[in-house]
C-alpha cells in the first residue's frame, strides 16, 4: 500500500544500514569482480553489449565485469536511490544532463584517460570540471528530421534538404496535412527537450550565463515557443488526440500517417521495415541551424573499491576497438570516436540513405541548458507551461511569463 | 486496498475482564506467551514502518538530495512548506479527490452490496467479479482507464457520441483530469467496500427484519430504520480506511495523469515523491509525509471520537 512516509524513510535506513555492507569483491586469487549498471543496453542492446564485455575480460585477466540492465524509464529512480543508499555499482550510466548535479556532489571518481585522442574532444570536454576527466561518453546521437518520401511525392513537393528553414517546413506541412484522410504533415514534441533547441535556432538562449535565471521571454523566445506550440490542431495532432502518449509519433510515422518527424537515429531501427521510402535531413532553423545532441556517459563510483579496474572498464567501453565494430555494425548509437575514417562505415549501412545529415548535424549543436540548481524542476516548469499555452488554456506570452517567474524561484535560490 | 493493522484493531472485541490474579510464574508465562505472538507483526513493523518514520523525521530537518550527506536546517522545511501556496494546491487537489470518490465508492458498494446480499442467482460469480478490480494492479487498471477516456478514440467518448454528446477531454482536460481519477478508483475499490458491508449485512439477524416486516415497516423503511444503523460499524471502517486511502493517493495518479495536466491533479503524495526522486529534496518530501500524517491522524481522531454519536455496535 501507499506507506507514503515510510518509503522515504526506507531510503533513510537504507542509506544507514547498506552502506554497511557493499562487500568488495576482491576474489581470492587476486581477481576483481566489478558491477555496472546501464540503461544504453536495454531493449535489444543486450547482447551487443555482451560482446564488449567478453572482449574486455579476454584483454584483462583478472577483471570480470558484472552487468545489471534497467529500463531508461525506471534507471533515473534506481540510480538515485542507490546512491543515497551507498549501493551503486562501480561503473553506472549516466546522462550529459545529470553530469554537473553528480559532479558536484562528489558522486563521480576522477578518471585517468590513458588515451583522450581517441575520443570526439567536444563531446569528452563536456564531461570535464576544471580540466578534469569525471565521466567518460558512451555515446552520441543527435535529432534529425525524418520524411515520409511517398507522401511528399503525392503532393508534388522537393523533399527537405538542409538549406531548409521554419518557413519551409511549415508551408510543406500545410500542405502536406489531410485532416479528413488522417494524415499529418508534422510532429514536434511540446516540450523543454524541442524548446531550448528552438530556441537556439531563433537565436535565443534559455540561461543567463551563470544558470541562474532565464533569458528566454524575449521576443525570439515567444516566436520559436510559437513554433512548437502552434503546430498542434494545424499540421499535428492535438493532445486529445494522442500527440504526447509514448511513441505515438513513430507510431503514426510507421503507419504512413505522418509526413515529417522530429526525432532523434534512435528511432532508425524501429522504422527501418517500413513499406514506403524515407529518408532524413537536418533539423531546419530559423536564423540558425542547430540540433539537439546527446550523449550518455559513464561513469566511476567515487566509493568504488575497485577504481583502478572500474576505469580500466570505463574507458574499455567507451573507446575500445571493439565497441566501434559492434556499434556501427548494429546500428546502436554512435561512438564517440575522433575517428572519422572509421566511422565512415556508418554511410553506408543502408536506410536511411542520407545518413551524412547524422553528421552535417553537428555543425550547429545546441547544448541541453544546465541550471545552478533545480535542473529537473526547471525542464518540468517549462515543458508544463508550453503544454498549456499548446492546448490554448494560455497565451504563448502568458506561459512564458509564467515559466520566467516560476523557474527564476527555483534555480536563483 | 489494505484491511491492514487498523482494521484488525477496530474490529477486536474488548480483552476478557481479569477474573483472578494469577500466580507469579503463569503470569510471566502469560506474557511470554503473548510476546511471541506479537513478535511476527512486531519486528516488521518496527523495521519497516517505526523505524523509517523516525528516520524520516530525521530526514526532514535536513537538506538532502540524496546524493551529498544530509545537512541539518532545523525546521526550515515546514517553514518553508507552510509558506508555499503549493502546499494549499496539493492538499486541495487531494481533498477534491477525497470528496468525489468517497461517496460515489460507498454508495455504489451499497447498492452492489444489497443486491448481492438478495438471492439473486450466480451471486457468487458476480461477487468475485466484482472484487477483481481490488486484487488487480493500479498500473493495469490505470492504462485501461485511459484507454477508455481517451478523448479522441476511447470507449466512452465513442459510446457519448452516439448519444450526440460531445464527451470531454478527460485525463488531456485540467476540468476533467481528476474527475477521471476519482472514476477510475472508484471502479477499482467497489468491490472491496462491497465486501465489508457485505459481510455487515450478512451479520444482521435476520429475525430483526421479520420483527420490523410484521410491523408494517416497508424495504426503504427497513433500510434506513433497521439495516443502516446496523450496518454503521461497517460503515464506520469503510469511511475511515477510504479516507486514509484517499489521502494518500498516488498510484492511480502516478500512472494515469502523474499530476498533469497543468498540475491539476498533483496531489500530496505525487508531490512528496516529486521532491524526492526529482527535484532531489528528500528533506522537504519528508517534512510534507509529516504534514500529511499529522493531519491523516487528526481527521481520524475526529472521526474516532465522533463515532459515538452514530456507529450502533450490536
Amino acid at each position: 500500500m501507499k506507506r507514503l512516509p515510510m518509503a522515504l524513510g526506507i531510503v533513510a535506513v537504507g542509506s544507514v544500514i547498506l552502506a554497511g555492507c557493499s562487500a568488495p569483491a576482491e576474489n581470492g586469487d587476486g581477481s576483481v569482480t566489478i558491477t555496472y549498471t546501464n540503461f544504453i543496453s536495454n531493449d535489444g542492446n543486450e547482447q551487443n553489449l555482451q560482446k564488449i564485455v567478453d572482449a574486455f575480460e579476454d584483454a584483462n585477466p583478472g577483471i570480470t565485469v558484472e552487468v545489471t540492465t534497467l529500463p531508461y524509464s525506471d534507471y533515473g529512480t534506481a540510480l538515485q536511490t542507490d546512491l543515497a543508499a551507498g549501493t551503486q555499482s562501480d561503473v553506472f550510466d549516466l546522462e550529459y544532463a545529470n553530469y554537473a548535479e553528480f559532479q558536484a556532489n562528489g558522486v563521480l571518481a576522477p578518471i585517468e584517460v590513458s588515451d583522450p585522442s581517441v575520443y570526439r574532444q567536444s563531446v569528452l570536454e563536456a564531461y570535464q570540471t576544471d580540466g578534469t576527466q569525471y565521466a567518460l561518453p558512451s555515446s552520441f546521437s543527435d535529432v534529425v528530421l525524418y520524411y515520409n518520401k511517398d507522401l511528399f511525392d503525392a503532393a508534388g513537393l522537393d523533399y527537405p534538404s538542409s538549406d531548409w528553414t521554419w518557413a519551409d517546413e511549415k508551408a510543406a506541412a500545410e500542405k502536406l496535412t489531410d485532416q479528413a484522410a488522417g494524415v499529418w504533415g508534422d510532429h514536434q514534441p511540446v516540450s523543454f527537450y524541442e524548446y531550448y533547441k528552438v530556441l537556439a535556432q531563433n537565436g535565443g538562449k534559455f540561461l543567463n550565463d551563470d544558470g541562474t535565471a532565464v533569458a528566454f521571454n524575449t521576443p525570439e523566445g515567444i516566436e520559436a515557443a510559437k513554433w512548437l506550440t502552434e503546430k498542434s490542431g494545424t499540421v499535428m495532432p492535438t493532445i486529445e488526440q494522442g500527440q504526447g502518449t509514448p511513441d505515438f509519433d513513430t507510431n503514426l510515422f510507421k503507419d504512413g500517417k505522418l509526413a515529417m518527424l522530429h526525432t532523434g537515429i534512435w528511432v532508425f531501427g524501429a522504422v527501418a521495415d517500413v513499406p514506403f521510402g524515407w529518408d532524413i535531413a537536418v533539423e531546419p532553423g530559423n536564423t540558425q541551424q542547430a540540433s539537439a545532441v546527446f550523449s550518455n556517459a559513464v561513469g566511476v563510483s567515487s566509493s568504488s573499491k575497485h577504481i583502478e579496474a572500474a576505469s580500466k572498464w570505463a574507458e574499455f567501453l567507451t573507446s575500445s576497438d571493439t565497441m566501434v565494430d559492434v556499434r556501427l555494425d548494429s546500428g546502436w548509437e554512435l561512438p564517440p570516436i575522433s575517428d572519422d575514417a572509421k566511422l565512415s562505415v556508418y554511410l553506408e549501412k543502408g536506410a536511411p540513405e542520407n545518413r551524412q545529415a547524422v553528421f552535417d548535424s553537428l555543425d550547429g549543436i545546441a547544448l541541453p541548458p544546465v541550471a545552478a540548481a533545480g535542473q529537473t524542476e526547471m525542464q518540468d516548469i517549462i515543458t508544463e507551461e508550453l503544454v498549456e499555452a499548446q492546448a490554448g488554456r494560455k497565451t504563448v506570452e502568458d506561459a512564458l511569463a509564467s515559466a520566467e517567474q516560476r523557474i527564476n524561484a527555483v534555480i536563483g535560490g | 486496498m489494505s484491511v491492514g493493522t487498523l482494521g484488525a484493531g477496530l474490529t477486536t472485541p474488548p480483552a476478557p475482564a481479569r477474573t483472578e490474579r494469577r500466580p507469579r510464574r503463569s503470569r510471566i508465562r502469560y506474557t511470554l506467551t503473548v510476546l511471541a505472538f506479537l513478535l511476527p507483526s512486531a519486528i516488521p513493523l518496527t523495521a519497516f514502518v517505526l523505524a523509517p518514520m523516525v528516520s524520516a523525521a530525521w530526514v526532514s530537518l535536513t537538506k538532502w538530495n540524496l546524493l551529498a550527506p544530509p545537512v541539518f536546517v532545523g525546521l526550515d522545511n515546514y517553514a518553508k512548506l507552510l509558506s508555499d501556496p503549493k502546499t494549499g494546491a496539493i492538499f486541495l487537489h487531494t481533498l477534491y479527490y477525497i470528496v468525489g470518490y468517497l461517496p460515489l465508492v460507498y454508495f455504489g458498494g451499497l447498492a452492489l452490496a444489497l443486491a448481492l446480499n438478495t438471492r439473486l442467482k450466480g451471486r457468487s460469480i458476480l461477487r468475485g467479479v466484482y472484487f477483481l478490480p481490488v486484487v488487480t494492479s493500479w498500473i493495469v487498471v490505470a492504462l485501461v482507464w485511459r484507454w477508455l477516456l481517451n478523448p479522441s478514440t476511447g470507449v466512452v467518448n465513442t459510446a457519448l457520441s452516439w448519444v450526440g454528446i460531445d464527451g470531454p477531454g478527460w485525463w488531456a482536460d485540467p476540468a476533467w483530469a481528476m474527475p477521471s481519477i476519482i472514476i477510475a478508483s472508484a471502479w477499482k475499490d467497489l468491490g472491496f467496500v462491497m465486501v465489508i458491508l457485505l459481510a455487515g449485512l450478512q451479520a444482521i439477524d435476520p429475525e430483526l427484519l421479520d420483527a420490523a416486516r410484521v410491523d408494517g415497516a416497508g424495504w426503504w423503511r427497513r433500510l434506513f430504520s433497521v439495516v443502516l444503523p446496523l450496518l454503521s460499524p461497517s460503515t464506520f471502517f469503510v469511511v475511515v480506511i477510504s479516507l486514509i486511502n484517499g489521502f494518500q493517493v498516488f498510484d492511480q495518479v502516478y500512472a494515469m495523469t502523474g499530476g498533469g495536466p497543468g498540475g491539476s491533479t498533483q496531489v500530496v503524495v505525487q508531490q512528496i515523491y516529486d521532491l524526492t526522486f526529482r527535484y532531489g529534496a528528500a528533506g522537504e518530501a519528508s517534512a510534507l509525509s509529516w504534514l500529511l500524517f499529522a493531519v491523516v491522524l487528526g481527521v481520524t481522531v475526529v472521526q474516532i471520537v465522533g463515532q459515538k454519536r452514530w456507529v450502533t455496535y450490536g
